[in-house]
């Protein structure tokens, strides 16, 4: 099993015909995603190494049944592409784009939850999700990634996803699923929408959950998991010595206000039962003992 | 992006929000006729991207020409927090009645805007919401709805403001809320919004963070860029288009991505280390990335080593090994580079380095032990 996305998710790649979305979109065909259709206005009736390029996601949605999207267009264009998406009907999008002005995402992701009420956004500026084996979204290296579970993991962070992967799929760990939510103020998809998923997935046994400075999303999973987990979690938080006030690369790593620490995180997550380890590497280790002792 | 005072007045000004007359001045020629064209009393205010300037003797009320003068020549060049005096607001002083505070900002756990509004004005917003957090009425906005005329009556209601103020703060506010959103703000602020005695409302300072990813639809935004304070390490930065934030150690960090950057300030730390700066090449950087990287690091007079972390996605290590290798012969390093490569295409990447060994490049196979290498070698140095 899985969570929100498997083989059988049929993708439309939105800007398909630019260089980062061919470049992906392709690499996650090799991957096995069904990659059905590509979409750019000006190019409709063209493909890209065979997969089919339509006007509009509305048409090619009819002519491959699919469900997902996954855009790849420039930040100006990311509001209308993920409101066309929701508007078609597409119940999963994703938006791998960064630099998505904050007020574009505060107003796509309430406008798609008012009128879409079941159709999830994941990101902008994440680095998408893979089933390993299955289907992978974005821009994830999916030779990292070992399929069969037993772990799913979700972080707001690209590279340290990679390096958790990494390291426990070198331990002959597997993955059910591994989402990477995004570093932006408004994530569509939250840690909670994982981890509410990841404890409804009979395969998924434990979770490692990754987070970083910014907002408070990290102390409400730490509430989550204390209420409603039954499942082991192990978590790391980027950040400790970040200085206050600065937007340490992601828009919404910041501390504002003595809000947003990595300590004040940790310290929820610790209370929350969560097992937290203090650097990258320490993951793989703690899964192990953790996976071990199912 | 913060904003100075009168660049946020500025700012206001555009969204017709009432702010008082005034000027932006670097002399003290240019402060006194401002001073004299907008009438005594006036107030000196000194713009640096610092709080507490007012302790600081930054702010100061003249009642003639000699004072502007004594004011004026003071405040310019003074020293504030490290932040040096360059330009300074001249203001006819306001007569004030009351005191108010209004902003609108992110609530990043909502997912919606955040109205605050506050009898109490003129004092830290956060020492209010210690002390009388009934004193700070909040509303929460749907973006994609926006802030309506009778939600905005309510909100000035809720917060007791006085009755003769009610319209002039309705007005104001739903100004705000039109320059928070169409000026891409991720923080519109009036600490103190003011009531006067003949019972107008306006802003006397302005408060305004601004989204630099919403750079590309505002031209205008070009002018607010050449008073950002910048160090030397991170102007040369910005001029190769790096993603850099000056830090005060010694152990220089590279890396890509940055969730995997600000862990591996965290893991120098661990291991007794002092981080120099964070410094993001991003995904998929090229191997000139990668040297203009390294040369930015390496001009750093305190940085004693170099640790880069490249864990490759997007990012190809055998293009992160030929960058360092460029580096090599396009800078002089003073410090060594300790070197760690995972993902994709890792032994291409370690093999570029193997081929062409240099006593200033050392390669290490974890994060963790990478770290300790650049720790020793600093303490070293």
């Amino acid at each position: 099993m899985s969570i929100f996305v498997n083989k059988d998710t049929k993708v439309i790649y939105q800007g398909l015909t630019g260089s980062q979305g061919q470049f992906h979109g392709l690499r996650n065909r090799a991957y096995g995603t069904q990659v059905v259709a590509g979409t750019n206005p000006k190019k409709a009736g063209t493909d890209v190494d065979g997969v089919p390029v339509y006007a509009t996601v509305a048409e090619a949605k009819e002519a491959t049944g699919a469900t997902a999207s996954c855009i790849f267009i420039p930040a100006p264009g990311v509001k209308g592409a993920v409101e066309e998406a929701a508007q078609a009907g597409i119940e999963f999008i994703v938006v791998i784009t960064e630099g998505v002005p904050s007020h574009d995402e505060a107003k796509f992701y309430n406008y798609v939850k008012n009128t879409y009420p079941n159709t999830n956004i994941l990101g902008p500026n994440c680095p998408g999700i893979i089933t390993p084996g299955e289907c992978n979204i974005g821009i994830i290296p999916g030779d990292i990634a070992l399929p069969g579970g037993p772990v799913g993991v979700v972080s707001r962070s690209g590279t340290l996803t990679y390096q958790a992967v990494h390291e426990i799929s070198q331990r002959g760990i597997g993955q059910t699923t591994c989402v990477g939510i995004g570093g932006d103020p408004v994530p569509g998809v939250s840690h909670i929408d994982c981890l509410e998923r990841f404890e409804a997935d009979a395969e998924t046994k434990a979770v490692i959950m990754i987070g970083e400075i910014g907002g408070t999303a990290e102390e409400e999973a730490a509430e989550f998991i204390a209420n409603k987990m039954s499942k082991p979690v192990v978590a790391y938080i980027a950040g400790v010595t970040a200085p206050a006030g600065k937007k340490m690369g992601h828009a919404g790593a910041i501390i504002s206000g003595g809000k947003g620490t990595a300590q004040g995180k940790m310290d929820a997550l610790k209370e929350a039962g969560a097992t937290v380890v203090l650097n990258p590497t320490e993951i793989g280790q703690a899964m192990a003992d953790v996976v071990a002792g199912l | 992006m913060d904003l100075m005072e009168y660049q946020g007045k500025q700012f206001f000004a555009a969204f017709d929000i009432p702010v008082s007359p005034g000027k932006a001045v670097e002399t003290v020629e240019d402060a006194i006729a401002t001073a004299n064209e907008v009438g005594y009393p006036v107030v000196v205010k000194a713009q640096v991207l610092v709080g507490g300037r007012g302790k600081a003797g930054g702010v100061k009320l003249a009642n003639n020409e000699e004072e502007a003068r004594e004011h004026a020549t003071n405040i310019l060049g003074m020293d504030i927090k490290g932040h040096t005096v360059h330009v300074v607001w001249i203001e006819h002083a306001s007569d004030i009645a009351k005191e108010y505070y209004a902003s609108f900002t992110l609530d990043r756990s909502a997912k919606k805007h955040l109205g605050m509004l506050s009898a109490e004005g003129g004092v830290e917003i956060e020492i209010v919401a210690e002390e009388n957090p009934d004193a700070i009425a909040k509303i929460h906005i749907d973006p994609s709805i926006g802030l309506t005329k009778e939600q905005c009556e309510e909100w000035v209601r809720a917060a007791k403001l006085d009755d003769e103020a009610f319209e002039g703060a309705v007005d104001i506010l739903l100004k705000l809320y039109r320059a928070y959103v169409e000026g891409d703000a991720d923080l519109a602020e009036i600490n103190p919004l003011i009531l006067t005695p003949e019972g107008k409302v306006h802003a006397l300072d302005a408060k305004v963070t601004l989204d630099e990813n919403a750079e590309f639809r505002h031209e205008d935004w070009e002018q607010y860029k050449g008073t950002q304070v910048l160090d030397d390490r991170e102007k040369m930065a910005r001029d190769k288009g790096l993603n850099y934030i000056g830090l005060d150690g010694e152990i220089g960090i590279i890396g890509n991505g940055a969730g995997l950057v600000m862990s591996t300030l965290d893991v120098v730390n661990q291991v007794g280390g002092t981080p120099a700066n964070f410094l993001d090449v991003g995904g998929g950087a090229s191997a000139d990335v990668l040297a203009n990287s390294i040369e930015v690091v390496n001009s750093d007079e305190k940085v004693k080593a170099i640790f880069l972390n490249i864990f490759g996605g997007i990012t190809k290590c055998d293009e992160v090994a030929k960058g360092v290798l460029e580096a090599t012969e396009r800078v002089q390093l003073k410090s060594p580079i300790v070197v760690r490569l995972d993902g994709t295409n890792v032994e291409e990447g370690r093999a570029i380095l193997e081929a062409n060994p240099n006593d200033m490049v050392i390669a290490a196979p974890t994060m963790i032990d990478a770290a300790k290498k650049a720790v020793e070698l600093a303490k070293k140095a």
